[in-house]
């Protein structure tokens, strides 16, 4: 199958009239998504490139059977647009936008929690990619096949490191999710091991994480008690100094708590085992998966 | 970003929080000048975002112009914990009946705004919830319904507050939080609140970290940056919109995307370098922002070695190879280079690079081949 997006995907693409999001949006149909629509304020009636433009979230899930939302617009207009597709009847949300202000992100978070069937993934985070099937973000899918290791991770870039050092060992992927870099992510790295645990095509399970939060640690407790297949960890900045932001809001350690070397200990006390460097983490995978 | 005691102040100020009524000094002239307004006894109040001011000698009160002239001149460009002292801020004495502690932290792991209230205040309160936790009453508040009286209530009579301050630190509290919300504060620490003889509650220290990301609807907050507390090469690598930390080692380090350049980081260490910064170009490097990336690297005079770790997506590798080829031309560094370019436009990017033959610039073709390199380098191996 593949998790959160696939061939039941119709993505709308909110900011799809803007220089980022025609590029992406087009880039992700020439891959075989089915872009359906996309939604800019007072540009509906218009096309990118025969892409239809609506004025709302709802008129564009109306007219063109939209389920899924890209969202490309600036911070200070994300949070509203992804409350109007949420509202809009749009099941999966994916925000690509980074630098939206933290208060933000929790109004949005508090509200889409209440609204059953609607998850969002990110914001600041590069898409999901279910290779063979669809792209919708900006992951730069001509580097991976598919295939059955899963891959959920914090940062963008260095999801592509993992995933092409798995690519190098001949693995491909059942989908790439990046939850993305921020304080308060739509979904965190446990909704994403529910989906992966309950995809058939998903055999292995790659978490890609960084110092900050307790998202690793948490998801540790969630793998000892309900999955079932092997997942592999990484953990990026062992060597970030305390109280520094590393770039990611999301990454910056304060005091002892969110240390590399505490959620690697989380993780590993949990049976999970966690690769020290992206290459380790492909070698862990052919131990577990075969070569 | 963090803001210094004052800005804090006159922050709850706007929010109706009640202050001791002080002015901000940057010279010992304008400290007198301060005091001699204000009356005495006052304050002279070191201003750096570090705790501990107070024992380190940074907190003084004054019973006249001579002690007001001697502990500004004894406090301005002290060294607390390594921050320097470059303002002072004289303030009204206050008269303290007790001390309590308040602070409203952005709880992310719960993914709601978390609100502490505790008797035990002016004392280092880390210790405190060590030692005692129960002494510190903690809720947290729905963010789309906001404080309610009830919970300032049930704070209150938990933390164990006289029944005749129940309301008005209720009051308070409720400012507090108005200001987290109306800031957009990642926090709003408090230590002391103090209660004056007569009853009056006030905020005798403020300590608030704003949310950089919701700077540009706060103007007025934004214009509080001072780029005089932060290092030259972090100032420049923000000018030129870089996100760089310095570090302490010898290897200069650049990539796109912040976990791919901590994990770079890490890398280089396993492999017994010491990276000299983090800098993260961001996806969609251009070419000037490498050529940028460069000069603020190189202009670390620790640095004695750079790694290019890019795995393009946005950023093509063949924009970061011309932007480097471009570097080389107007500034040519003196240290040596090695580059791994993977991802978006990546041959290209490589045969670029291979035709220009740039002096000192090494290939690799993985992460780990690029950290091997890259720590022979910088020991001034030859490769």
């Amino acid at each position: 199958m593949s998790v959160l997006v696939g061939t039941e995907t119709r993505l709308c693409v909110s900011g799809i009239t803007g220089s980022e999001g025609s590029f992406h949006a087009l880039n992700n149909r020439s891959y075989g998504t089915n872009v359906v629509s996309g939604v800019t304020p007072g540009k509906g009636g218009q096309d990118v490139e025969g892409i239809p433009v609506f004025n709302t979230f709802h008129a564009a899930v109306e007219e063109s059977g939209a389920n899924t939302a890209m969202i490309f617009v600036p911070p200070p207009f994300a949070a509203d647009s992804i409350l109007e597709a949420a509202d809009a009847g749009i099941e999966t949300i994916i925000a690509i936008t980074e630098g939206i202000p933290a208060h933000d992100e929790l109004r949005v978070y508090t509200q889409l929690k209440r609204m059953p069937g609607v998850r969002l993934i990110g914001p600041n985070c590069p898409g999901v990619l279910s290779p063979g099937k669809a792209n919708v973000g900006i992951i730069p899918a001509s580097f991976f096949k598919e295939g059955n290791v899963g891959v959920m991770s914090r940062s963008g870039t260095l999801t592509y490191q993992i995933g092409n050092e798995l690519a190098q060992k001949g693995f491909g992927n059942s989908s790439i999710v990046g939850i993305g870099g921020d304080p308060i992510p739509g979904s965190s790295f446990v909704d994403v091991l529910e989906l992966f645990e309950n995809d058939d095509q998903t055999e292995l399970i790659v978490m890609s994480g960084e110092i900050g939060g307790d998202a690793e640690e948490v998801a540790a407790e969630y793998i000892a008690e309900h999955v079932t297949k092997p997942v592999v960890g990484y953990i990026a900045g062992f060597s970030a100094p305390p109280g520094k932001t590393m770039g990611h809001a999301g990454a910056i350690v304060s005091g002892s708590k969110g240390t590399a070397a505490a959620k690697t200990e989380a993780l590993e006390a949990k049976g999970v085992r966690v690769g020290r460097t992206p290459t380790q983490v492909a070698e862990i995978a052919v131990e577990i998966l075969g070569g | 970003m963090d803001l210094l005691e004052y800005q804090g102040k006159q922050l709850f100020a706007r929010h109706e929080i009640p202050v001791p009524s002080g002015i901000p000094a940057r010279t010992v002239d304008e400290a007198l000048a301060a005091a001699e307004q204000i009356g005495y006894p006052c304050v002279v109040k070191a201003q750096v975002k570090i705790g501990g001011r107070g024992k380190a000698g940074g907190v003084k009160v004054a019973a006249n112009a001579t002690e007001a002239r001697e502990y500004a001149e004894a406090i301005l460009g002290m060294d607390i914990k390594g921050f320097t002292v470059y303002e002072l801020w004289i303030e009204e004495a206050s008269e303290i009946e007790a001390e309590y502690y308040a602070a409203i932290v952005f709880d992310r792991s719960a993914r709601a705004a978390l609100v502490m209230l505790s008797t035990q205040g002016g004392m280092d309160i880390e210790q405190v919830s060590e030692e005692n936790p129960e002494a510190i009453a903690t809720l947290h508040v729905d963010p789309l319904l906001g404080f309610q009286p009830f919970q300032a209530r049930r704070l209150a009579f938990e933390a164990g507050i006289p029944a005749d301050l129940i309301r008005p630190i209720g009051d308070f509290l409720n400012r507090l939080y108005a200001t987290f919300i109306a800031e957009e504060a990642m926090l709003v620490e408090v230590n002391p609140v103090i209660i004056t003889p007569d009853g009056k509650v006030k905020a005798l220290d403020a300590k608030v970290t704003l949310d950089d990301n919701a700077l540009f609807r706060h103007a007025e907050n934004a214009a509080l940056r001072d780029p005089s507390d932060e290092d030259p090469q972090e100032q420049m690598a923000r000018d030129y919109g870089l996100a760089y930390v310095k570090l302490d080692g010898n290897i200069g380090i650049f990539g796109n995307g912040a976990g791919l350049v901590m994990s770079t980081l890490d890398v280089v260490t396993l492999f017994g370098g010491e990276p000299a910064n983090f800098l993260d170009a961001g996806g969609g490097a251009k070419p000037e922002a490498i050529t940028r990336a460069v000069e603020v690297i190189c202009s670390n005079e620790n640095v004695t070695a750079v790694l290019f770790n890019i795995f393009g997506g946005i950023t093509r590798c063949d924009d970061v190879a011309a932007g480097l080829i471009e570097a080389f031309a107007t500034n040519p560094p003196s240290v040596p280079f090695v580059v791994r370019l993977d991802g978006t436009n990546d041959v290209e990017g490589r045969r670029i690079l291979a035709e220009a033959d740039l002096p000192g610039v090494y290939t690799a073709s993985t992460m780990n081949e690029a950290a091997e390199k890259i720590v022979a380098l910088a020991k001034g191996e030859s490769l």
